[in-house]
């Protein structure tokens, strides 16, 4: 431990003496937490910035597929199973937690699996399960609908809003507005998908990315990864997070999303319709598909009025930037998704930075 | 959400379920993206499947390698 230490404090002096100014970007909610909790952020000198982008599922929802989620939940016989984020998140007029109250059968589940046993134990609902979630956890939810296939239930569905990482870094990378030096890759959607999608990605625009792990240590070694690479002059891939992630990802995992979805057209917030971002199910698992199923609709986007969770998720502002930060918006009453999220940036900030004027916003502001 | 946990595989049992130790809190996850997993071995916890195997070998590597990284500076 005391090695551990004196590791960090090295590799800390090391980001700490960095004069060039640089902006690196993580795009993994728990990224996002362990740079708020560990402090790291308030240490990094003021020329170094570290932006959060497009790293959490229940942020990046568009709010029209929300709005679709509410308005299954409101028709009889309906039970939908979902991941515990996502019931506070604000629909334009109601959220799941308030449907929930109003009677509508909503339980929160921590194993997809779990809605399987549910749809047996309860023959005479439609249970619906919540896909959501990235490259990490739709291969669970894709064995999910296997198994409820093999044991031929005709009262489950899924409901998928699962979205893919790289296309959305291309479609970040690729944007003017929007300045991003070096990657901080998402630790847990790199171990399903491996390196490959990155290092297409790195050597046509010359970004360096480094996947790395949640530990504090891990994301000082990222940065230092990073920095190393930037004054190099190179743009490789390379894992810090060696323990979980390998190279070729995890075939069984990516064999399985294979197996089960198709890529799709989906609507992030933030960043808009994207095509190929999504994953819906494949042909053979159609009949599973609650879109389908419930003949649901495309429901329209409505802007919540003055939320800035669009440009927080694209790096393009700081949470402490929305004018709705903390006046207004709070996580116990949000009005956007970054502020519910445990691993929204707005929550992240509002939990362990809250005040908009930070030594280092200070500094900022001094140059 | 992309949250997981290290687990210890302490037992394997049929149809790819196994029961892992999470902080000495024992629970039953699914294996089935993990199928080569073995009696004793660390995986990554999330929404109850073992999403990967824990190379603890691994872990101690990118330290070593930025040490020597340092050397040649």
């Amino acid at each position: 431990m005391t090695e551990d230490k004196a590791y960090m404090k090295q590799l800390l002096q090391e980001i700490q003496a960095e004069k060039q100014d640089y902006s690196l970007m993580e795009v993994c909610g728990t990224h996002t937490m362990a740079i708020a909790k560990s402090g790291v952020r308030g240490l990094t000198p003021p020329n170094l910035k570290l932006l959060s982008g497009p790293g959490c599922p229940v942020c990046v929802t568009a709010q029209g597929d929300i709005d679709a989620v509410i308005e299954l939940v409101r028709q009889p016989g309906i039970c939908l199973l979902t991941f515990g984020d996502m019931m506070r998140v604000p629909g334009t007029d109601s959220s799941l937690q308030d449907e929930r109250s109003r009677g509508a059968d909503i339980r929160v589940v921590y194993s997809p699996l779990d809605a399987v046993t549910a749809a047996q134990n309860m023959p005479d609902k439609q249970v619906v399960f919540l896909g959501i979630g990235f490259e990490t956890t739709a291969p669970a939810v894709g064995i999910t609908i296997e198994e409820a296939m093999r044991k031929g239930l005709e009262n489950f569905s899924v409901l998928s809003l699962h979205k893919l990482v790289p296309p959305a870094l291309e479609l970040i990378f690729s944007d003017p507005e929007i300045r991003v030096d070096g990657l901080i890759c998402p630790g847990h959607v790199s171990a399903v998908i491996g390196l490959e999608p990155y290092r297409i990605l790195a050597e046509k625009y010359s970004k360096p990315c480094v996947i790395t792990g949640f530990e504090t240590l891990d994301v000082l070694e990222g940065i230092v990864m990073l920095l190393r690479q930037l004054h190099k002059g190179e743009a490789k891939v390379e894992i810090q997070y060696r323990r979980v992630v390998k190279k070729e990802g995890n075939p069984v995992a990516l064999a399985t999303m294979e197996r089960v979805f198709q890529s799709t057209g989906a609507r992030w917030r933030g960043l808009g319709f994207i095509p190929e971002t999504g994953l819906e199910l494949a042909p053979a698992y159609e009949k599973m598909d609650a879109r389908k199923r419930f003949n649901m609709g495309d429901i329209e986007d409505v802007p919540i009025k003055g939320c800035a969770c669009g440009e927080v998720l694209t790096g393009k502002i700081t949470p402490h930037e929305c004018a709705l930060f903390g006046k207004g918006c709070t996580p116990l009453r949000p009005i956007g998704p970054c502020m519910v999220s445990h691993e929204g940036a707005c929550a992240a900030y509002y939990r362990y930075t809250p005040h908009r004027n930070s030594s280092k916003e200070r500094a900022n502001e001094n140059r | 959400m992309c949250l997981g946990v290290p687990g210890k595989v302490i037992r394997i049992m049929e149809n790819y379920v196994a029961t892992v130790d999470v902080n000495g809190n024992q629970t039953d996850i699914s294996i089935r993206l993990t199928p080569e997993v073995e009696l004793g071995q660390y995986v990554l916890v999330h929404a109850g499947f073992a999403m990967e195997i824990i190379d603890e070998e691994a872990a101690q590597e990118t330290m070593f390698l930025l040490e020597e990284l340092r050397s040649y500076d």
